[in-house]
């Protein structure tokens, strides 16, 4: 996930990697792992450099570009459950597509590329 | 197959990750004029949220949005590939040579490697799946789904965010500022095509040699062998 600053809303967290704050933690499908009170600011925003300590997520920052990444979870699967992670893509006509939209059916979910 | 599977409850969805986005993903897509949702993932989140390392990839999802196959190599008949337009007419005198030898080892690899001869697995297993749905062997159990994950160490996902960093600055046009975050992110995740060849592509289309990265696209493959450049499917 890019950052130009270290505090997110958690909705934000919950769009790009599938972490939901929730009172019992940081869950993602059946998984919860709890946090400290000191994740959420004052504000309600996220610190994301003692959220990344929890989750072991690698958070970097370039200098030059005035940018920060923050990676995903370490130490277990790319998959944290086998619940599908949710995205939504432009598809090739500029529509936004939902994956979740698919429930209800059989999803094949193909990746390739160009090069 | 689309049109085949669609009625029987099973919709595809193709993901171009293509850190250029539309504007190169678009002629292998209007080439192939999909029916289906035909996505473009600039960001190649996919690869993080799913653990993809090589395309083509494919993964299934049941009715409730539950994975019963994770991230494996994907041998299908989808018409993006087979209609990828010939570069090789453009290309100059010194670089024929390349092109000459990387054909030979794409002709190897066409002839060995595990994709071309698993396609005559895959595609049945899929009908099985769209058939008997959970009942199908094919439908792997939750636990299964989770051991045959990609394991994730720390370098793993650190690889991740210098390779999502990389494409950011790329995208930006900072191109001397992304180079060594794409470097990182290949010394981290050595084994994953996808973040070797989109940074290759930008640097060369061939994605032949380069001063800006130690490997390139035939150097790479005849180091495991074309025969290894898919692993095997485990549909047995």
């Amino acid at each position: 996930m890019i950052l130009e600053t270290l505090e997110i809303t958690p909705d934000e967290l919950k769009n790009r990697t599938g972490w939901d704050i929730k009172p019992q933690g940081a869950c993602k499908g059946e998984v919860c792992i709890p946090l400290p009170s000191s994740v959420t600011t004052a504000e309600g925003l996220i610190n994301l450099p003692k959220l990344a300590e929890k989750l072991n997520m690698p958070l970097i920052q370039d200098e030059a570009a005035g940018l920060w990444a923050l990676g995903p979870e370490s130490g277990g699967k790319a998959l944290t459950t086998a619940m599908a992670p949710d995205f939504t893509l432009p598809d090739w006509k500029g529509q936004m597509f939902q994956l979740s939209s698919l429930r209800g059916k059989k999803v094949l979910l193909v990746a390739w590329a160009s090069w | 197959m689309r049109e085949e599977l669609y009625p029987q409850g099973l919709e595809i969805v193709t993901v171009a990750l293509d850190t250029l986005g539309l504007k190169v993903a678009l002629p292998f897509i209007e080439a192939a004029n999909p029916t289906h949702p035909s996505l473009i993932d600039e960001a190649h989140l996919l690869d993080e949220l799913f653990g993809i390392t090589n395309v083509p990839s494919g993964i299934w999802i049941d009715e409730q949005g539950v994975i019963v196959r994770p991230v494996e190599p994907a041998p299908l008949p989808l018409g993006a590939k087979s209609s990828r337009p010939d570069k090789s007419g453009a290309v100059a005198e010194e670089t024929r040579a390349y092109v000459d030898e990387m054909r030979a080892e794409v002709k190897k690899m066409t002839e060995v490697s595990n994709i071309r001869k698993d396609y005559d697995k895959y595609v049945p297993a899929l009908h099985d799946w769209v058939t008997k749905g959970a009942d199908s062997r094919y439908a792997l159990s939750p636990e299964e789904v989770l051991r045959r994950s990609r394991p994730r160490p720390a370098e793993e996902a650190l690889g991740a965010a210098h390779f999502e960093l990389g494409q950011h600055l790329y995208r930006q046009g900072k191109t001397e500022l992304a180079i060594p975050h794409f470097r990182e992110a290949h010394r981290l995740q050595p084994d994953n095509w996808t973040y070797r060849r989109q940074a290759w592509s930008m640097a060369n289309p061939l994605q032949g040699p380069t001063d800006l990265y130690e490997g390139d696209w035939l150097k790479d493959t005849r180091k495991i062998g074309a025969e290894n450049y898919y692993p095997p499917l485990d549909m047995d």
